[in-house]
């Protein structure tokens, strides 16, 4: 056993087990938990394919922003997930029977096919040699994939003001900073000259 | 670039279809807790990223990793909207229950 194949397998174990993990543990802070390691362990993968770029991506967006924001909204909403769980193995039975059924499929089709030859040779985007993974990434995607590198982005920039505008909420009976107000205040509002008698108070 | 390290295709697409199904199972298994669901539809987006990155790899062709960046990109696009989502609807109803889901039906 070669030294990758060897990390392969302890990058692949850890992954699928968390994976395994995500679904069953009782507590959501630990689901996420779990999710991250998965997360760590198939960024591992990807380098053992050559992946590097997409393994750090996989990390800093995924452990960094996504696991981060799952645990705040865990954190932020007060649900009781004990009862959320009540029934849990009433849907396992079948879900069982579709995932032993789609598992098998799904090995029947990776154990079972084989590459063309010639395939290797009708690469749409051949990778460059003596040219580092993210240099290479770097000048496909700002060049040739540049529209759909724009479109990406435009996605993100639709995700983050749809995420703004629907947890945006405007409460009523709070006190709030009305600027015009203020900067429109006269002096004859704020200020009361008064006579005051000697010996007298107002 | 796979051969030489004695790791194999199949390897990869075993993987991801181990994490595919568990993504799936996931979401049979906890029909009730909505963000549970949403890791599965991570774990399953997940899978889908290491195939690609697998036959990229294999093939020598880097589109594959081009598009496993756009589907980082629409992952955590969906993660950070069914989370606002799940966010107002638990303000509105006080639950995430998904069986409680059903104001819209008439």
């Amino acid at each position: 056993m070669t030294l990758p194949l060897f990390f392969f397998y302890v990058f692949a174990i850890i992954a699928v087990a968390s994976a395994f993990m995500v679904i069953v543990s009782r507590n959501p802070v630990h689901s996420v938990l779990f999710l991250i390691l998965t997360f760590v362990n198939a960024a591992g993968l990807f380098m053992l394919a050559g992946a590097e770029f997409l393994a750090l991506i996989l990390i800093v967006v995924y452990v960094g922003a996504v696991a981060v924001l799952f645990l705040f909204v865990v954190m932020m909403l007060d649900v009781d997930f004990a009862s959320l769980r009540q029934g849990m193995l009433q849907y396992a039975p079948i879900g069982v029977v579709v995932g032993i059924i789609l598992l098998l499929e799904l090995l029947l089709v990776a154990g079972s096919f084989a590459l063309a030859p010639e395939l290797m040779a009708t690469a749409a985007v051949p990778t460059p040699a003596g040219v580092d993974n993210t240099r290479a990434i770097g000048q496909l995607l700002y060049t040739r994939y540049v529209f759909v590198f724009q479109g990406a982005g435009a996605v993100l920039l639709v995700a983050m003001i749809g995420a703004i505008v629907l947890t945006l909420r405007h409460r009523t009976n709070i006190k709030r900073q009305n600027v015009f107000k203020q900067t429109g205040r006269k002096r004859h509002e704020g200020v009361e000259v008064v006579q005051v008698k000697s010996g007298q108070g107002l | 670039m796979l051969a030489a390290t004695g790791i194999g295709l199949g390897h990869y697409l075993t993987v991801g279809a181990i994490l595919f199904v568990l993504g799936v199972f996931g979401i049979f298994l906890n029909r009730k807790n909505i963000i549970i669901i949403l890791m599965s539809v991570e774990l399953i987006l997940l899978a889908v990223n290491i195939n690609f990155v697998a036959f990229s790899s294999q093939l020598g062709d880097l589109a594959g990793q081009v598009f496993a960046v756009l589907i980082l990109t629409v992952a955590a696009a969906e993660a950070a909207i069914g989370l606002a989502i799940l966010v107002i609807f638990y303000r509105n109803r006080g639950t995430i229950a998904v069986e409680d889901v059903n104001m819209m039906k008439g």
